[in-house]
């Protein structure tokens, strides 16, 4: 839309050479929008919707082009600056959230409950997250609290295997309650030093499900009134602006203490997370970055901002 | 935290009340609320933009028609235009190759391909009277093949045998093969999940995809995708040329832009959504339904429309009087009764009252059903004129004659009394706000069980 002159070809190249897969387009967007280096009222419009395309939501995103706006509207700035600036302020919101996951080793078992809406990851970070503890050495107990899904058990037992983490399961149907009680106990019996407890996939709006999950929450209290220690609820990156309402809910409901957000190896952004983070303030602890099970990173506030914005 | 489009617009149109025709300025106006309504919606952003012109050009210069405000007007445009750009219903799901013809199930991680495949299964064993095979060719996640193998099972699907180690384009071969030889009509093929991006991944389905030479290739996609929902389905389109679009997770709340995302960039239609995790929670696909959800109204128009046709005119100024006049009356609640029930119960009428999705969510285990409308207003009937005109004659024996003749229980009798007194006090109430009162607050009183 804004003609490139030779002079910016240059670090426009490095730049594009420096970017990660995830943050191409909207890289190349803001490059395109600013080679200009003054910010009026039609650059700072496209920013907006440069943010809005990284799913940080429509209000959000007019008020941190507002603001920018009102600071540096009739100065000169580059492509770069402007980046560096937006970028800051999305760190700045993310900064205080970015906690990563760690286990009370006073708490025998330390006790972790996954929960999430369907297919965002839940049981591959369960898995993951058993392998990273177990590399530290902590013994750790997987329950397959997944009891409906077809072959949900099967699956969280080869997670098992991979991480070398016991998993405590039961016939598909069983009563997922019970089975938290029968893992909660082997756990304590084995003193084992963590217990991940994978959960079944539910829509956050199907209130029958939700009372399943809290009198999950209810069962763990009563063997150990300090359990769950954590609830971990999962966020797919490519999901809208409705993860803010599974925030809101399962927070409600099952006492949310910390988000992982899944799948951001891929194009989108997760720009929700600020939305997320501004709203509720709940530790963003670990991001998906693959299948793998090493794929698995601590949320990293700056990094996550840099590429949100394109500077990978 | 959605506020509905019908109340965004009448923000903007608050000063202009009714007149002739849509004015370019009244139209941009109202046009960056649709812009944000859809944005909130999830619809990616160049479709919005593509979107927004071309009702831009619906609207300029038309008339608004008598009975609707200038806000509702344009909610009718919006919707409309949105509808067509939705595409028609298209549930079916082709087999016009050689049989058996081949369905191959493609998209993100954790879409919801297996549980879709299965669905497609029993739909087509059970209502199309198709021989059915089923085959997983995904040997990258942990029990995938299992998984399908389990839900065949529960669906009553044959799946193909699992051979471990073999990789996927063999499996695709070897379920054609096996399709062909016991006589199938579909082979339905379910894949890994796979990042549009991964080159490689891509690259295995364009070759599994060009060794089976499917039928159908259905793109299956999260109705709560957000911006991504484009690139997705654009990159889909180009590497595996998808015939059609499964949408999931439909009976989540989100608004479900991804579907004027996707349809709209592609051009693709959307065949069917996914409404649950069982087996049969498969739908056809109704543009006007998934309209509504993402201007996140209800049917401003359609309630003006079939409330016009069902209310009489005189009969509801008939009853503003008696309302006025506090006389409202048990032949009165009667009539109300019928027409709840002509409008299409509370679920219709709710639906259609703007502003009224939280009510809504409320109302949603307090379900109002029909049969309990048809037996309340059968009790009415089983009254005496000079009972409906006065509800305090009715003693205990009188209820029990009531009862018998509309049979139902004198509890049931008592109910409705409660209901009506309850609402008799709050017309008294709604009366004092006027009419807007009656709309913003939502139907006082409404029997509900
Ligand atoms: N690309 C990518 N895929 C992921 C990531 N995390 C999980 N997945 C994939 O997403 C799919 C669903 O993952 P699961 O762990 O089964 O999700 P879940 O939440 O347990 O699903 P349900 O139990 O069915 O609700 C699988 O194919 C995973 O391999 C990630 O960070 N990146
Ligand atoms: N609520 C709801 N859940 C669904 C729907 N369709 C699928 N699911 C759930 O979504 C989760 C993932 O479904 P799968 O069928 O395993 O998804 P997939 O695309 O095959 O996943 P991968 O093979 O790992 O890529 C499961 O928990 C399903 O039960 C739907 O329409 N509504
Ligand atoms: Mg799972
Ligand atoms: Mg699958």
């Amino acid at each position: 839309m804004i003609e490139r002159d030779g002079e910016q070809s240059g670090w426009f190249s490095r730049l594009k050479r420096g970017l990660g897969k995830s943050a191409g387009a909207l890289s190349e967007g803001i490059t395109g929008i600013l080679t200009k280096r003054r910010l009026d009222s039609d650059s700072l419009e496209a920013l907006e919707e440069l943010l809005i395309a990284s799913d940080l939501g429509v209000s959000l995103a007019a008020r941190m082009t507002a603001e920018l706006g009102r600071s540096r509207l009739d100065g000169e700035i580059t492509s770069e600056e402007v980046r560096r600036i937006l970028a800051r302020e999305i760190a700045r919101i993310l900064q205080p959230v970015a906690i990563p996951f760690e286990a009370d080793a006073s708490r025998k078992p330390y006790v972790a409950l996954v929960v999430g809406v369907n297919g965002t990851g839940k049981t591959t970070t369960v898995g993951k997250l058993a392998h990273g503890f177990r590399r530290r050495g902590c013994a750790t107990i997987i329950a397959a609290g997944d009891t409906f899904r077809a072959a949900a058990i099967e699956q969280i037992q080869i997670w098992g295997e991979r991480s070398g983490a016991e998993v405590i399961a039961r016939e598909p149907g069983a009563d997922a309650a019970g089975l938290t009680h029968d893992a909660f106990r082997r756990a304590r019996s084995r003193s084992a030093d963590v217990l991940l407890i994978d959960t079944a996939g539910r829509l956050h709006n199907r209130s029958d499900l939700m009372a399943e999950l809290e009198k999950i929450v209810r069962v763990l209290g009563k063997l150990d009134n300090s359990a769950p220690h954590s609830v971990l609820l999962v966020l797919d990156a490519t999901t809208g602006q409705n993860a803010l309402r599974q925030v809101e809910v399962f927070r409600k409901i099952c006492g949310v203490t910390g988000l992982v957000m899944t799948k951001l190896d891929g194009t989108a952004k997760g720009g929700v997370l600020v939305a997320c983070a501004e709203k509720f303030g709940l530790p963003v602890h670990a991001i998906g970055v693959g299948e793998g099970i090493e794929d698995l990173q601590p949320f990293d506030a700056e990094r996550f901002a840099e590429a949100l914005v394109g500077l990978g | 935290m959605f506020d509905s489009l019908t109340e965004r617009l009448g923000g903007v149109f608050e000063n202009l009340k009714r007149r002739g025709a849509l004015s370019e300025s009244d139209v941009d106006a109202a046009l960056r609320e649709v812009r944000v309504a859809l944005l909130e919606a999830d619809v990616a952003l160049p479709v919005v933009k593509s979107f927004i012109d071309g009702v831009r050009d619906r609207a300029v210069g038309a008339e608004v028609l008598r009975s609707v405000s200038p806000a509702q007007m344009v909610v009718k445009i919006v919707h409309d235009h949105l509808i067509e750009v939705l595409g028609p219903e298209t549930a079916d799901v082709e087999f016009h190759a050689a049989a058996p013809a081949a369905v191959l199930i493609v998209g993100l991680q954790g879409s919801g391909k297996t549980t879709t495949a299965a669905k497609i299964g029993s739909w087509l064993t059970g209502r199309r009277k198709k021989k059915v095979l089923m085959a997983s060719l995904d040997t990258r996640r942990p029990a995938a093949q299992e998984q399908l193998r389990v839900l065949g099972e529960q669906a009553g699907v044959a799946t193909l045998p699992i051979v471990p180690g073999q990789m996927p384009e063999d499996i695709a071969r070897r379920a054609m093969s096996a399709g062909r030889l016991r006589g199938c009509d579909v082979v339905l093929l379910d894949t890994a999940g796979r990042l549009h991006v991964d080159e490689a991944l891509m690259a295995e389905i364009a070759a599994i995809r060009h060794a089976t030479d499917p039928a159908e290739v259905l793109l299956v996609a999260d109705s709560l995708t957000g911006q991504d929902a484009v690139g997705v389905a654009e990159r889909f389109k180009e590497r595996v040329g998808m015939t059609g679009i499964v949408l999931t997770r439909a009976d989540g709340d989100a608004r479900g832009g991804a579907a004027l995302s996707m349809r709209a960039a592609t051009g693709c239609p959307i065949k069917l959504l996914g409404t649950g995790e069982s087996i049969d929670a498969l739908e056809v696909f109704h543009p006007d339904r998934i309209a509504s959800r993402i201007l996140g109204m209800g049917d401003v128009v359609g309630l003006v429309e079939r409330a016009t046709e069902t209310v009489e005119r005189e009969e509801a100024a008939r009853l503003e009087e008696k309302v006025r006049k506090g006389a409202f009356d048990l032949d009165d609640l009667a009539g109300q009764l019928r027409q709840i029930r002509r409008m299409g119960g509370m679920d219709g009428i709710m639906g259609m009252l703007p502003g009224v999705g939280k009510v809504k969510r409320q109302l949603a285990d307090a379900r109002v059903d029909e049969g309990l409308l048809r037996r309340q207003e059968a009790i009415i009937q089983s009254m005496t004129p000079r009972e409906r005109r006065n509800a305090r004659l009715l003693n205990a024996s009188r209820k029990r004659r009531v009862a018998k003749g509309s049979g139902t229980t004198v509890q049931d009798v008592n109910r409705l009394l409660k209901q009506f007194k309850q609402m008799s006090s709050m017309m008294k109430k709604v009366n004092k706000m006027g009419n807007r009162g009656l709309m913003r607050h939502g139907l006082p009183g409404l029997p509900m069980r």
